[in-house]
């Protein structure tokens, strides 16, 4: 399907209960879609929207209205109604993620932890470690380092480890939130390539960057987040 | 007859059980369904219904109303509060399990831990000593006591290591449900933490569906993949566990999530 | 003092109503082997612990005709066997022997005669605690339950632990058993030396616990078979030597202390068996001694 992700009028709002129960609308209005191959940028200030829009392709965040329409399973699905079941199915087989920040199990070790979203689909252990490996090894994640749990690592060897676990399945849709913000340039540099090797390989991109060079490399367009503001009528 | 891929199906079918004291609610309406291979945390405070709920669930305790359907292996909807006790007692020491917060109600303490984890073997009808200790002594591995305890009695275990020993007495039939009541109840941090790992290495490996009581946030992220957030009774959330917990809607949940503690 | 004034025993002490409650329960264990039936038992003219539960069942079958033996450890001559067959004969005037063979009951505390019994013998076991899972768990309710519902892994639990603890099955008396297939039982303190006795037996064998109110009845050709391991089977005592007296082997052997000095001798313990093969001319190592 050329067009694996659909975003069709998505809005969110949060209502603070704690706070008297404040509404803050995020986003309305939100309509975008996401062709095989391509890499598209949400753009944007901070606060606009950018990082709810992605938690909600991804599930974690529900959207209020709207639909978001998936290819999974030889069949469309609309993420925003579908069951928490389905949910972690399409987690599992079709969207991948890699967060801004990585949420550590306690006591697994780094190569574990990357090589879980293989394992999951039923790919034995030792051929999940050794692409986990693999790419450990291309982002230059010092050997020493794998069989350490990665809760005391640094930030950049943190991301290190989730982009791996985000780019070692081959689901068709990948979700990158700011993925680059703690690398050197070297790891930067990889982190684009194996973008590129993505696109090539006809994975749906859809990703927060704000670093421009890293942007301008990846992006092959961007979506403007401050089209979706609440108060800004649709035209 | 059609067959439906085993996946497809779910595990444990809960249909408006309610649990009343007189006038006083234990639990009211609670409705879901599990699925192998999935962990739901029911997390709730003091009084919220979350223990009532999982001893209704379990057969512990029957309901005021409702029912509690579960897949038995032969494919077939049976449900639990119409079986004979004879039944629900069999499938309590082979297709499920049980582990208590405070492990010496889910241990005999004066019998060893070989024994402890065997005991379920022998009642199923396995005779052969041999055996039988080999496979407790590699439960005893997988839950990472030292080997040289299998003649030791609980009584002289550690809280950490009591509870390991009930998990282990637990899976060693193969359960496909596991209930958990606050598992990391009353245990050092650390312990906690060890435990966590442990629990969701087996759920995962084994392929377990699970029910996990507990008031505690952390263990929910950890463990479970789908949550249900119960107050005075009462369900007022229910949904994908990162999700309640990134995203809560209930004002008693967004309360529930603000509340811990940052480290 | 004349007997006009003195009480009048009702035949066996027993009155009829009380037997006929104790007979509905023995035949409610014959129709259940194995299974512990609760009966209301009566105060004895003994103390609990000195088997007023056997001398019941034995007063509720007993008939004028019977010829009752007592043996008590394997002895006709202890005192308990001896009051107790004394007992009898003052309530019920039955005849009674010292012979194995001769005997229609025989009341027993302890062991199965060496003898084996024929179809028409009754063996009456005296029992202090009837409930064999009592000791891993303590709760009535629960043992209850566990015969009902046939959940003896806790039994194999305690099988177990005698060989993780000695290497091997460390009872040697009380032995479980398990009864036609279906009810585990406590055979009473007999050794397990006398087990596969109990095995198709011709002869009717009753229980009765007084102190704890159960009897329980194996019925004639019944199959019992002692609880073990498929790789530590069940076995029998063996003694190194024969007995002293009368050279017999395969039998169950006491020790007996014959001085300050450690000297010491083995010898049957079962009396009758003993005196039986004396009398048909086996002779043992201290035959001639002990007959000094």
């Amino acid at each position: 399907m050329p067009t694996p992700l659909v975003v069709s009028e998505v809005a969110k709002t949060f209502t603070m209960h704690l706070r008297g129960g404040v509404r803050l609308p995020v986003v309305v209005n939100v309509s975008f879609s996401v062709g095989a191959g391509e890499c598209a940028v949400l753009g944007g200030p901070s606060g606009a929207g950018k990082s709810s829009i992605l938690k909600m392709v991804y599930g974690n965040y529900s959207a209020d209205e709207g639909q978001i329409i998936i290819k999974h399973d030889h069949g469309l699905i609309d993420l925003v109604t579908a069951t928490p079941r389905t949910v972690l199915a399409v987690r599992r087989d079709t969207i991948g993620y890699v967060s801004q920040f990585l949420r550590t199990v306690p006591r697994v070790p780094a190569i574990d932890v990357v090589a879980e979203p293989l394992s999951a689909r039923g790919v034995s252990t030792t051929e999940a470690r050794d692409r986990a490996a693999a790419l450990l090894s291309r982002l230059n994640l010092p050997e020493r380092l794998w069989s350490l749990p990665p809760a005391t690592f640094s930030g950049g060897e943190q991301q290190r480890v989730n982009i791996a676990r985000g780019f070692i399945t081959n689901h068709p849709i990948l979700l990158l939130d700011e993925p680059t913000a703690s690398l050197d340039k070297t790891n930067r540099e990889v982190v684009i390539e194996m973008i590129d090797e993505k696109k090539k390989a006809g994975t749906a991109l859809l990703g927060i960057f704000h670093d421009q060079e890293v942007r301008e490399a990846v992006a092959d367009r961007i979506i403007d987040v401050t089209q979706f503001a609440p108060g800004k009528a649709a035209a | 007859m059609t067959t439906s891929r085993s996946g497809d199906e779910p595990l444990l079918k809960v249909s408006s059980v309610s649990k009343y004291y007189g006038t006083r609610i234990g639990c009211e309406n609670v409705s879901f369904e599990l699925w192998p291979g999935e962990v739901l945390a029911v997390v709730g405070e003091s009084g919220s219904g979350k223990t009532t709920l999982l001893n209704c669930l379990s057969t512990r305790l029957m309901p005021t109303s409702g029912t509690v359907s579960y897949r038995m292996r032969d494919g077939i909807f049976r449900d639990l509060y119409r079986m004979s006790e004879a039944e629900r007692r069999f499938l309590m020491r082979t297709d499920w399990g049980f582990v208590h917060q405070n492990p010496a109600d889910g241990l005999r303490m004066t019998v060893s831990a070989g024994a402890n984890v065997g005991e379920r073997l022998m009642a199923i009808g396995d005779r052969h000593y041999g055996n039988i200790r080999a496979t407790a002594s590699d439960w005893l591995g997988r839950v990472e006591i030292p080997g040289d305890r299998i003649d030791d009695e609980p009584r002289a275990f550690s809280g950490g290591m009591r509870q390991r020993l009930q998990i282990a007495r637990n899976l060693v039939t193969g359960p496909r449900l596991v209930f958990m009541d606050e598992p990391t109840g009353g245990l050092d941090v650390s312990v906690q933490a060890r435990l966590l790992d442990l629990l969701r290495g087996l759920v995962h490996d084994m392929g377990l569906a699970a029910i996990v009581v507990t008031h505690d946030l952390a263990v929910a992220r950890l463990l479970s993949h789908r949550m249900i957030v119960m107050k005075d009774g009462h369900v007022v959330e229910t949904g994908l566990t990162d999700r309640i917990l990134d995203d809560p809607h209930a004002p008693y949940t967004q309360l529930l999530v603000s509340s811990i503690l940052q480290v | 003092m004349s007997t006009g004034t003195i009480a009048r025993y009702n035949f066996a002490y027993l009155d009829e109503q009380t037997k006929r409650m104790i007979r509905r329960a023995i035949l409610k264990g014959i129709a259940i082997p194995g299974y512990q039936v609760p009966f209301a038992s009566r105060e004895m003219p003994m103390p609990y612990g000195w088997g007023t539960g056997g001398v019941q069942v034995t007063a509720s079958v007993i008939g004028p005709g019977d010829v009752l033996k007592v043996i008590d450890q394997g002895a006709d001559d202890t005192t308990n066997a001896v009051s107790i067959r004394a007992f009898f004969q003052k309530v019920a005037e039955v005849a009674v022997t010292t012979h194995t063979g001769e005997a229609t009951i025989i009341q027993t505390r302890h062991r199965i005669p060496e003898k084996p019994l024929q179809e028409g013998q009754i063996l009456v076991y005296q029992v202090p605690i009837p409930e064999p899972l009592r000791f891993l768990e303590p709760r009535e309710t629960e043992t209850r339950k566990m015969h009902a519902l046939e959940e003896y892994g806790l039994m194999h639990v305690k099988l177990y632990e005698d060989i993780a603890k000695h290497g091997h099955i460390a009872t040697t008396y009380a032995y479980p058993v398990k009864v036609e297939g279906r009810y585990v039982m406590d055979p009473s303190p007999t050794p397990k030396f006398d087990n596969p006795k109990m095995h198709m037996s011709p002869a009717l064998q009753l229980f009765g616990a007084g102190r704890e109110k159960r009897i329980y009845a194996i019925p004639p050709y019944t199959r019992v078979e002692s609880l073990d391991f498929e790789d530590h089977p069940f076995e029998i005592q063996k003694f190194d030597q024969p007995c002293a007296l009368c050279g017999g082997t395969d039998v169950y052997l006491d020790e007996v202390i014959l001085d300050d000095r450690g000297g010491r001798m083995f010898v049957c313990s079962d009396t009758d068996h003993c005196e039986e093969r004396r009398e048909a001319g086996h002779t043992g190592h201290m035959s001639e001694e002990a007959a000094q």
